[in-house]
């Protein structure tokens, strides 16, 4: 391969959401500051915004304050949250509505101009072009660089600061090292961890991107980074097949959670994220499946209304309606619950960062999905945070030289690259590994196959069988460098499994049905964890910390 | 869950391989095709780029497509989408994308 080096004041890592925002801010509020966006497809479409949104669900409505978004979360996520974290993401998101609006999404007004607004927190927008819009606004800027199909694989970490990252063009085959005074790791969550709700040739139609495959996560275990809270799964509730949204259903239409017997049952398990999930397996298990969003009977007009609003977000749900000839006023809405996803946007799962969004590496701030503690961030969350991290990082640069990457560091991730080119010894393919991936974690981690159950024992097996995939990943092969980049996804969900799984396993209570249900342990326990679950790799092993909830009004700040 | 590409179509731009999120479609000579079928996500990102709607989303059989295919075309504000059904007929959806979601 090709080796570069590049040389810049600030790295981000990942072009979606978080990563665009915090480029824009750092244009803004320091101009002559260098930027490289790393991007492993195009940041026209990539991250989680590819086919677009139809609500902006983080919005401070009127009436409202920040700090009821933040008991909201907290409520959600039953008390594991950091509140100082959603306090400052929460106190941001209006501003970081009305900056996307100017950059030009469409957002609902009334005849007096103000925003109308869908239940307590959120907008109605037509959001088809929101990534393209907010790509445009990157492309725009001039000392921002944008490096589209560049995969980035690793940190460059000495004695806990940050020096910078590794990776190689996909199209290009150049291997990259950029050298930077501070990054921001903005990579999103992670997917296809488990076997997926259809697990064939329309595997891929999953409710998170399934190019999100947790190389944040992934890099920051491996570099000694602290992650919290992994054990906080994240699983939606969709429609089922083509795994659209639900939430324009029921919070558009106001469409409620009915059983085979058309009974409402939503009220009896509750109504946060968690609960409604619940709610449906439980349904299901005890047989009165399959469960559907009762839309049978809306008007004609909602029926047109929602039809457009599918195309504007998931297309899927409207060509279904289509194809089978009624729309939703005449056939109530299957619905099912996806497989779990580890995603600090929706659930607290992620580096445990300060209210800076400050990891703890030196010089490496976290935005978006990958930070963790602060829930409920959806698309202006995001966008906050990457404000956040952006303004920290231009603060921490001025007084900051550009750490040197070596030409021996360099050499040895070059080879441990390239390896994968010429290693020929593996039976298997990277495709094989990663459904023997997913089957493990479906079979022994709480996957659809368990109804998201497990226990201890199970666990066990399931960290065992995930290190022996780690062995096999380390032999396998690739002919071009999408393939390579096949590989080293592979890997980062591997060793986000691993975490996982730890996670899991420490958490010996069910706060959470669904996302964390032990059954050796099937009661929540608040004498011993009401509590953070944290870890990180020393030493080569992952060692698992728990710290006391930040409480009302504290403000935590990293002390090492 | 994929794309099928008219390659008589097809003018090799590159615009729909570039776009995709999944870098999924390749060139082929001068030609795109879709190199990952089941890595496809669904988002139509493709089909909105392509300039001679040579690019078209289908359902796959497993999660109940029953084999119409969709493109859209844009004309200034106006994002037409066009389900060509199995049976020969064909819907027609137009959004204005300055006006909002209503739900």
């Amino acid at each position: 391969m090709k080796s570069e080096k590049l040389i810049t004041d600030i790295l981000i890592i990942g072009g979606g959401t978080a990563g665009c925002y915090a480029g824009l801010t750092i244009a803004k509020n320091s101009p002559g500051t260098k930027v490289i966006i790393c991007e492993k497809a195009n940041i026209k479409r990539s991250g989680c915004l590819a086919s677009g949104v139809n609500a902006l669900n983080a919005y401070i409505t009127e009436g409202h304050t920040p700090q009821d978004y933040v008991d909201y979360a907290r409520k959600d996520a039953d008390e594991i949250v950091r509140g100082d974290l959603l306090l400052t993401m929460s106190e941001r998101l209006n501003s970081v509505t009305e900056r996307l609006e100017k950059l030009g999404l469409v957002i609902l007004k009334d005849e007096n101009g103000k925003y109308v607004t869908r239940g307590n927190r959120n907008l109605k927008i037509n959001g088809e072009n929101i990534k393209p819009i907010l790509a445009k606004a990157v492309e725009n800027l001039p000392n921002v660089r944008i490096m589209n199909h560049v995969n980035i694989t690793d940190f460059s970490v000495e004695d806990n600061r940050i020096k910078g990252a590794y990776g190689f063009g996909t199209e290009s085959g150049i291997f990259y090292t950029i050298q930077a005074k501070a990054v921001i790791i903005a990579t999103g969550g992670a997917s296809g961890l488990y076997k997926p709700n259809n697990a064939g040739f329309s595997r891929h139609k999953m409710w998170y991107s399934p190019f999100n495959t947790g190389a944040g996560y992934a890099m920051g275990i491996r570099a000694g980074a602290e992650m919290t809270t992994l054990e906080m799964r994240f699983i939606a509730l969709r429609c089922k097949d083509t795994i659209s949204p639900t939430g324009t259903l029921a919070q558009g239409v106001g469409a409620k959670q009915i059983n085979s017997l058309g009974e409402v049952y939503e009220n009896k398990y509750g109504l946060t994220t968690s609960q409604r999930v619940h709610g449906t397996v439980t349904e299901n298990i005890e047989g009165r499946g399959p469960c559907y969003l009762r839309t049978e009977g809306i008007t004609p007009e909602q029926d047109e209304s929602l039809l457009k609003a599918y195309l504007n977000m998931s297309p899927s749900q409207t060509i279904k309606w289509i194809e089978s000839g009624k729309n939703p006023s005449q056939q109530n809405v299957e619905i099912e619950g996806t497989e779990p996803y580890i995603v600090g946007g929706h659930t607290a799962s992620g580096y445990w960062v300060d209210t800076k969004r400050a990891t703890t590496i030196n010089g490496l701030f976290a935005s978006g999905d990958v930070a963790g503690g602060c829930p409920q961030k959806y698309v202006t969350g995001a966008l906050a945070e990457g404000e956040i991290s952006a303004l920290s990082a231009i603060d921490y640069i001025k007084s900051e030289k550009t750490p040197d990457i070596s030409n021996a560091e360099i050499s040895e991730h070059l080879s441990e690259t390239e390896k994968y080119f010429s290693d020929t010894s593996s039976l298997f393919t990277c495709e094989q590994l990663e459904e023997a991936m997913q089957t493990v974690m479906d079979s022994y981690a709480g996957g659809i196959k368990t109804n998201y159950r497990f226990n201890e024992k199970q666990l066990d097996l399931a960290d065992e069988k995930i290190s022996k995939l780690e062995k096999l990943a380390g032999n396998l092969h690739a002919d071009d460098c999408h393939e390579l980049m096949f590989i080293y996804e592979l890997k980062e969900r591997l060793t986000v499994c691993h975490s996982l799984i730890a996670h899991l396993k420490a958490r010996k209570e069910t706060r959470w049905h669904s996302f964390a249900e032990n059954l050796d342990y099937p009661e929540k326990d608040n004498i011993n964890f009401r509590c953070y679950i944290n870890s990180r790799l020393e030493n080569g092993s992952l060692k698992i910390i728990k710290r006391e909830l930040v409480k009302e009004n504290q403000i935590y700040e990293h002390s090492n | 869950m994929s794309i099928a590409i008219d390659r008589n179509k097809c003018v090799g731009c590159g615009k729909c391989s570039e776009v995709c999120p999944g870098s999924l479609i390749k060139l082929d000579g001068k030609k795109a095709y879709i190199k990952y079928p089941k890595d496809c996500w669904g988002c139509t990102s493709c089909i909105k780029e392509c300039p001679v709607n040579a690019v078209k989303f289908f359902l796959g059989a497993d999660i109940g497509g029953m084999g119409s295919l969709v493109h859209t075309e844009s004309k200034g504000d106006i994002l037409n989408w066009v389900i060509e059904h199995y049976d020969g007929r064909v819907t027609e959806i137009q959004i204005n994308s300055k006006e909002s979601n209503k739900y």
